[in-house]
């Protein structure tokens, strides 16, 4: 009987920077938009491993892993990433990634887990709208 | 850990599963110690909380940390960065962190926090700290839930500390004055020593303690003064009172939000009561009614 139904569930995304270059605006604009657009952004910061974004993940019950890259190590870290969520039995939660990726890559990393790829120029809404189809319903996990 | 982190998903939602949840933990429930860090943004207050993990650490002791930031009141989202300064923690299984977005509920982020510290402890983790930017009504929330509330300075606080916020000053148990590798953190400390002299003599006296968190500096400091105000909570018997006192606070809550939450139904779905409303033009008559009716006589 506890009251619920005004309860809000905004859909939460862990987005952190994996490998070593340090350029993290792209990042923080991409928060800022999921932000305005009513996401609830955990931002973990730069030179995130796979391990440590899966266990922030985990303890931010995050529905959603986003992760930006642009120092070229995409075709491993993406996928180590999709990996050690399977380990730590998560593999619900989607993930998703930024950078420059030649189109052959996209489609080999779609294949390995990851869900979508966005390249440097690709209009914020397009994120948004993706983010939107993907989670229809606000959240409710 | 993940059960863990779902069930302060079921809190932060106010979800009903929370009650048969907190049902089960209640034998297992050892009350963590909370401490509350406020402050204006960006005076350091994760980057001491990381320096205090460090320390709490050395000790071999479990600890958990509640960071909040307000939502957008516009569109629900937020960004929530505080865990950023504590990296050198991930992978750390005694480490728990957990950012909360303040969802703009009347009251919620002091009940979701509670709730949130009360799985905390089942799971081991004391001490629980709680980290809340001080805009706001927030730094109250805080300092309701908090057994020992930290409030964050800085040097360069403009037009000095005649310019703190209403209320601070009587929420504070320990004041820090962070960022003491800057200039004139010895004026703000004399400064603020100067305004709590003019208050009335309390039991307990608000220490200041200077820090320069990114130096890791002050810390143990900082820590020692938090054991102290607990014993004094302890020795002097307000730890227990205030347990009371806080309890009875929250179930007033539990109330209010179920009664709230009835209200908005009955408001909603009556077009009849809300024709009513609408007539009388004020909210007195038709609360009543809605007490009577939904609130009193329902289950
Ligand atoms: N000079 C100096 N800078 C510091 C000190 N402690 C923190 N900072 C810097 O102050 C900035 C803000 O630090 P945070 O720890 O994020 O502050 P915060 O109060 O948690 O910020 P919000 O959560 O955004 O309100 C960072 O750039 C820190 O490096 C210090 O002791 N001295
Ligand atoms: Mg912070």
């Amino acid at each position: 009987m506890m009251a619920t139904k005004g309860a809000v569930k905004p859909i939460r995304i862990v987005m952190g920077k994996v490998g070593l270059d340090g350029h993290d605006r792209g990042v923080k604009v991409v928060a800022r938009a999921l932000r305005d657009a009513g996401y609830e952004v955990i931002y973990t910061g730069l030179r995130q491993t796979p391990e440590m974004i899966v266990d922030a993940a985990l303890q931010e019950d995050a529905q959603v892993i986003g992760l930006s890259l642009h120092s070229g190590a995409h075709m491993t870290l993406f996928p180590a990433v999709v990996e050690e969520l399977k380990r730590r039995k998560a593999t619900d939660i989607v993930v998703f990634g930024g950078g420059i990726i030649p189109e052959d890559d996209i489609e080999a990393l779609k294949k390995q887990g990851v869900e979508e790829l966005f390249t440097p120029g690709t209009p914020l809404q397009d994120i948004v709208a993706w983010l939107k189809k993907r989670f229809p319903e606000g959240g409710s996990t | 850990m993940r059960a863990l982190a779902r069930a302060i998903t079921l809190v932060e939602r106010r979800d009903p599963a929370v009650r048969e949840l907190q049902q089960a933990l209640r034998d297992r429930v050892r009350p963590a110690y909370v401490v509350g860090f406020t402050g204006a943004p960006g005076t350091g207050k994760s980057t001491i909380v990381d320096g205090l993990i460090s320390l709490l650490r050395k000790q071999e002791r479990s600890v958990a940390v509640i960071a909040t930031d307000p939502n957008s009141p516009f569109t629900g989202g937020a960004i929530l960065g505080d865990r950023i300064r504590m990296q050198r923690h991930a992978l750390d299984p005694k480490v728990f962190i957990r950012s909360m977005g303040a969802r703009g509920h009347l009251g919620g982020l002091s009940l979701a926090a509670r709730e949130a510290i009360r799985l905390l402890g089942a799971f081991g983790f004391d001490p629980v700290i709680l980290e809340t930017v001080g805009v706001g009504q927030s730094e109250l929330e805080v300092a309701a839930v908090a057994d020992t509330t930290v409030v964050v300075l800085t040097p360069n606080l403009g037009d000095g500390v005649q310019m703190i916020k209403a209320g601070i000053l009587e929420i504070a148990d320990i004041f820090v004055v962070n960022k003491s590798d800057l200039e004139g953190h010895k004026r703000v400390a004399l400064e603020l020593r100067g305004m709590l002299n003019l208050s009335p003599k309390a039991a307990w006296r608000p220490p200041i303690i200077a820090t320069a968190a990114v130096r890791q500096e002050g810390i143990e400091e900082l820590w020692a003064a938090i054991e102290a105000h607990r014993k004094h909570l302890e020795t002097t018997g307000r730890a227990s009172a205030q347990a009371e006192k806080r309890l009875k606070d929250e179930t007033a809550e539990v109330v209010a939000e179920v009664a709230r939450e009835r209200a908005r139904d009955a408001l909603g779905e009556d077009s009849k009561l809300s024709q009513r409303l609408l007539q009388d033009g004020t909210p007195y008559e038709v609360a009543d009614e809605i007490l009577r009716n939904h609130i009193m006589n329902s289950e």
